[in-house]
This record gives C-alpha cells, sequence and structure tokens, in this order.
C-alpha cells in the first residue's frame, strides 16, 4: 500500500469528512446486527452445542464431565419412564389442541361478523388468561380444583350436578384431562386472535360473492372461509406442537407427577433429572432426543399440509 | 355484485334471532369461564382458610389483612415482585434497543449475505428454549454466573422475534429519503439510528415492549435453575413456593396469587387494544 493510500485512508475514516461511497456506509449494517449474532452464539449456540457434547458424557455437576460415547442414548432407548413422559406430553397436547383450535376458529368466525356487538370487550376477555403467568395459573387451578376444599368441587355440589366431590387427580387420565382442559383455557383466546387477523385479510367479496351464488353461512364458512385461513391454521398447528412440547409450569405447579406419573411431561423430566437427580448429561440427551422429535413432527405437519393444498 | 345482499340473509327473522340469543349465550358463557377463576380468587384471598375450605363463597370477607400478613411472614413476595421487575425492566430494554438497531440494520443497509442473515435470525425462532438449558447452566456455572441476575438479564439482547417483528415495521414506517438527507448533511449512521429512527418507531417499540415485558415477566424454568437463594428469587417462583409452604393455608396462598394477576391485569386494562392490536401484526408472517 502506497503512502497515499494509507493517508486517504486515515483521512476518509476520520469523522470531518463525510463517506463518499454507498458501500461506505452499507457496512454498519454489519455494526448494527453484530450485537444480536454476538449475544446469540455466546448464550444460545454455544450453550445448545455444548448440551450435545454433555450429551454424549457423563457428569453429575461436580466431576468433569468424561466422554461416554452413546451410552445416554442408549438408556434412553430403553428407559420407559422417558417413553411415558413423551406418550403423557403427547395425550395431554392432543386433548389440548383439538378443542382450542376448534373453539378458537369457531368464535373467531363469530366475532367476524359485523352484527355482534361487544367485539373487543369477548376478544380481551378470551386472550387474557394467555397472559397470566402461567405458573400463578397452575397454583389457582390447584386450589380451585382441590377435590376436598376446591371451589370447582363446591360448585358443583351446590349446583346437585355432582353428589360427591370428584378427586380430579385421583385418576390418570382425569389428572391429564385437566392439565389438558387448563391450557385450553389458556391458549384458545390466543388462537383466536390469530384467526381473526387471517380472517380480516381475506377480501370480503369472495365470501359476498358465495352468498350470492345461494350458500348459506355455514357453507360460506366450511367452504370458502376456512380454506383461505389453512395457512394461518398451519401456523398455530405448527407453533402449538414447539409450544406444546414444552409443557411444564402448568403441571409442575397444578399436579405434579400426577397420579401414576400421568402427568410427567417431557420437560419435568428433564428437570427432574438434571435438578432434583443431578444426571446433567443424561438430561442433556433427553432434550436433544425430544428435539428431533418435535423437528419431525413439525415437517411432517408442515408436508402433510402442503401435499393437501396441492390436491 | 352486490344488489341481492339483502335477499340472502337467513330467510325466517324469528330463526336469526335465536341464532343470535344462542350466539351471545354462548360467548358470555365462556366470557364467564375465563373471568370466574379470577373472581374466585379475589373472593378467597378475603376468607379464612376454614372458610375456604368448608363452603362455596360467593362475597368478599374480612381476612384479606391476616391472610396477607402470614403470606408476607414467611415468604416476601415484594421482594420478589422487585427482583421481577428489575430483571424484566432491563431485559426489555435491552432486547428492544437491540432489536431495533438489527431490524434497522436488517432493513435499511444492502450489505452482503444480507438475506441469508435475516433468514437464519427467523429460522433461530424455531429452536425450542430446553434444548441448551443443560449446557447455559453448565456454561453459567462455569463464568461464576449462577445465583446472579446475569444469565436472565444479559441473553435478551438476542431478540429474534424483536428483530422479526420491527425490521416489518422499519421497512414501512422508515423513509429512506430522510436517512439519506440526513447523510448528506453529516450525521453518523448511529446518530441517525439514535435521533431519526428510533422516535419512528416509537409506537411498534412499545406495542413489542408489552410483549417482552409479559414474557419475561411470566418465565420460570430459568429462574428457578439459575437462582438458588429464596431470598433473590423472582414473583413467579416465589408464587410457587406457597405451594410447599402453606399446605393448607389456603388463604395465604390465595393472596400470593393475587398479587402476581393483578400487575398483568393493570396492564392489560391500560393496553389491551394495543396488545390485541399486536398479535395480528405478528400473525401477518406467514
Amino acid at each position: 500500500m502506497s503512502v497515499v493510500a494509507r493517508f486517504r485512508k486515515k483521512v476518509f475514516r476520520s469523522k470531518a469528512i463525510p463517506r463518499p461511497s454507498r458501500s461506505n456506509w452499507a457496512i454498519h449494517g454489519y455494526y448494527f446486527i453484530l450485537p444480536f449474532f454476538v449475544i446469540f452464539v455466546a448464550f444460545q449456540l454455544y450453550p445448545i452445542l455444548y448440551s450435545l457434547y454433555l450429551s454424549f458424557s457423563n457428569w453429575d455437576g461436580f466431576s468433569a464431565p468424561s466422554f461416554v460415547g452413546l451410552r445416554n442414548y442408549e438408556r434412553l432407548l430403553s428407559d420407559h419412564l422417558f417413553y411415558k413422559s413423551l406418550l403423557n406430553t403427547l395425550v395431554i397436547w392432543v386433548m389440548s389442541i383439538v378443542p382450542q383450535l376448534f373453539l378458537a376458529l369457531t368464535l373467531a368466525l363469530i366475532l367476524n361478523e359485523k352484527f355482534i356487538r361487544g367485539k373487543h370487550f369477548f376478544r380481551a376477555v378470551f386472550y387474557f388468561p394467555n397472559i397470566v403467568t402461567p405458573v400463578t395459573i397452575g397454583v389457582l387451578f390447584s386450589l380451585l380444583f382441590d377435590w376436598q376444599t376446591g371451589a370447582v368441587n363446591k360448585l358443583l355440589e351446590a349446583l346437585n350436578i355432582v353428589d360427591h366431590p370428584i378427586n380430579w387427580l385421583g385418576r390418570p387420565l382425569l389428572s391429564q384431562v385437566l392439565v389438558a382442559v387448563v391450557m385450553v383455557w389458556q391458549w384458545f383466546g390466543y388462537n383466536m386472535l390469530l384467526y381473526i387477523a387471517g380472517l380480516q385479510s381475506i377480501p370480503s367479496e369472495i365470501q359476498e360473492a358465495a352468498r350470492v351464488d345461494g350458500a348459506n353461512g355455514v357453507q360460506v364458512a366450511l367452504k370458502v372461509t376456512i380454506p383461505l385461513l389453512r395457512p394461518v391454521i398451519l401456523f398455530t398447528i405448527i407453533t402449538s406442537i414447539i409450544g406444546g412440547m414444552q409443557i411444564f409450569d402448568v403441571p409442575f405447579t397444578l399436579s405434579k407427577n400426577g397420579p401414576e406419573n400421568s402427568t410427567l411431561t417431557v420437560v419435568m423430566y428433564l428437570y427432574q433429572t438434571a435438578f432434583e437427580r443431578s444426571q446433567y448429561s443424561y438430561a442433556a440427551t433427553i432434550a436433544y432426543a425430544t428435539f428431533i422429535l418435535i423437528a419431525v413432527f413439525s415437517l411432517l405437519a408442515f408436508k402433510l399440509a402442503r401435499s393437501r393444498q396441492e390436491e | 355484485m352486490r344488489r341481492s345482499t339483502p335477499t340472502v340473509k337467513i330467510p325466517s327473522r324469528k330463526g336469526a334471532y335465536a341464532t343470535r340469543i344462542g350466539i351471545y349465550a354462548l360467548l358470555v358463557s365462556l366470557a364467564a369461564i375465563c373471568l370466574l377463576p379470577f373472581y374466585s380468587m379475589l373472593i378467597a384471598s378475603t376468607h379464612g382458610s376454614d372458610e375456604i375450605s368448608s363452603q362455596l363463597l360467593l362475597l368478599p370477607g374480612n381476612q384479606f389483612l391476616d391472610n396477607y400478613h402470614r403470606l408476607i411472614g414467611t415468604i416476601n413476595v415484594w421482594k420478589g415482585f422487585l427482583h421481577s421487575l428489575y430483571i424484566t425492566v432491563t431485559s426489555t430494554v435491552l432486547a428492544l434497543y437491540f432489536s431495533a438497531l438489527a431490524a434497522y440494520g436488517f432493513s435499511k443497509y444492502p450489505f452482503k449475505g444480507r438475506g441469508f442473515l435475516f433468514g437464519f435470525v427467523i429460522a433461530t425462532m424455531m429452536i425450542p428454549s430446553q434444548l441448551g438449558i443443560i449446557g447455559f447452566f453448565k456454561q453459567m456455572s462455569m463464568l461464576n454466573l449462577l445465583n446472579t441476575y446475569w444469565p436472565l438479564i444479559l441473553p435478551s439482547i438476542a431478540n429474534a422475534f424483536g428483530i422479526f417483528f420491527l425490521k416489518q415495521i422499519c421497512d414501512s414506517a422508515v423513509p429512506r429519503e430522510l436517512l439519506e438527507s440526513a447523510r448528506i448533511d453529516g450525521a453518523s449512521e448511529l446518530h441517525i439510528f439514535h435521533r431519526i429512527v428510533l422516535p419512528l418507531l416509537v409506537p411498534s417499540l412499545a406495542t413489542l415492549g408489552i410483549f417482552l415485558f409479559i414474557s419475561k415477566w411470566n418465565s420460570f424454568l430459568e429462574p428457578l435453575i439459575i437462582i438458588f437463594d429464596n431470598e433473590k428469587q423472582t414473583l413467579p417462583v416465589m408464587v410457587a413456593m406457597t405451594k410447599g409452604q402453606f399446605r393448607t393455608d389456603y388463604g395465604a396462598q390465595y393472596v400470593g396469587v393475587l398479587i402476581s394477576v393483578v400487575p398483568i391485569l393493570a396492564v392489560f386494562a391500560a393496553a389491551s387494544k394495543r396488545i390485541i392490536g399486536g398479535i395480528s401484526v405478528g400473525a401477518l408472517k406467514e
């Protein structure tokens, strides 16, 4: 580099002279996105890769981790409690997602009608449970559904719906239903808002044209509106797969492991393995195995929806 | 096309009337289901445990202060409240500032690899947060940061959703001409961001800020594993602790739940329109 070029570079770097070329300011884009990538690599990517390493090692939290190859994964394959937690998570997820999305879609269609009054009020009330601290909801429902002292049984008895208090957390399936019901209660309003946003992006001419052709309200909804909403529905299903696999806060305080470990979810099992039994590396294995399953499920859902769309 | 709209309405007026009543009945009963648990919480927090456990309570009692003092005597939830507030406010401010910076960078600077890097940021949103949690715990223990608030605050700087959300706003709400004229006047790039872009983004920052605030305020698993010292815990963890500590003292537990719910209710009452509007913006991504 010549002396002149070096001098020029120095001068242009100083603030006194405005930057001459476009490429010179465009480089600032890198500086502006840099903090995200630095923090992402340091606090997300590194822990994720470190977890991968730990999943192939043996670490109890005190001594240094030692490499053990596939031993944790072999243990996982024959760990019936892992399968049970996986099945529990799946059962709770299905029992919550189906009524949740059905309810959300129905309400979105209703609240999108012009004649309904108090739309804002209903939207706000249906959505509110979603922003209340999930752990608090778990504690609240554990108090309300306590079979001897909770308000729900008191109410059911007062209304003569039941003769004897129902022991909600006494049977495996009932406990799972209870967790699922709480999740429906938490999430239907959120999904409803997504569907309403989707409905509002559909031009009303399409529905009007169908009505002119003689379709009634229900037909328009089933044959015209819902197919047009497919991308939003797909989005809610995929996000709920990711969210559903993470069920933790509510069962953690509402039912703990439940009768016969029926409400032990994958993340609860992960938490207990690491932080109650100090088997950190095995917990990392659980995390990775679960992640692979989530990825496969999401991809399947995506592929399935896409292939149907093409038909 | 619109000429026949009146005739295609549901033919029988009586039928339409019944349908409407049915629809309103559904809406009102669902609204009741959404609100009753909170009403029950409010009522129960004002009664002693024997009353709560023996009868259906519909009206407020006068035991609130007794319940409250028993709760505070064992678990200082106001301390938890302050810890949560400190962590949440600092995290939200950091996330907003750095998300806006990155969103602006992605939106207005034509650097090489921009499309790929933005796609990468979006892809990171699909990673479940529990995947790296064991590695994160080990990393924090090696850095001697366990039982401090750093692990709860610092990672907030990298917020993919914030970047995604604000980039859409930057694309539409920040005119290129304004930036170019500032550049001609000799303003530095960071100066342009601080003086021109940030002010233009304020309404969207408010919306995003509410969401980030709520999700940080509600987080539970992270403080549960990072903070050992019960005195240093956040509010959600303290509320969860009341279950173990107050077993049959239901009144005190209800007060703990109440203290956790009321701030969120207040935020929601003040900003429900903005919050609900913000969800629609987030949904436009597909």
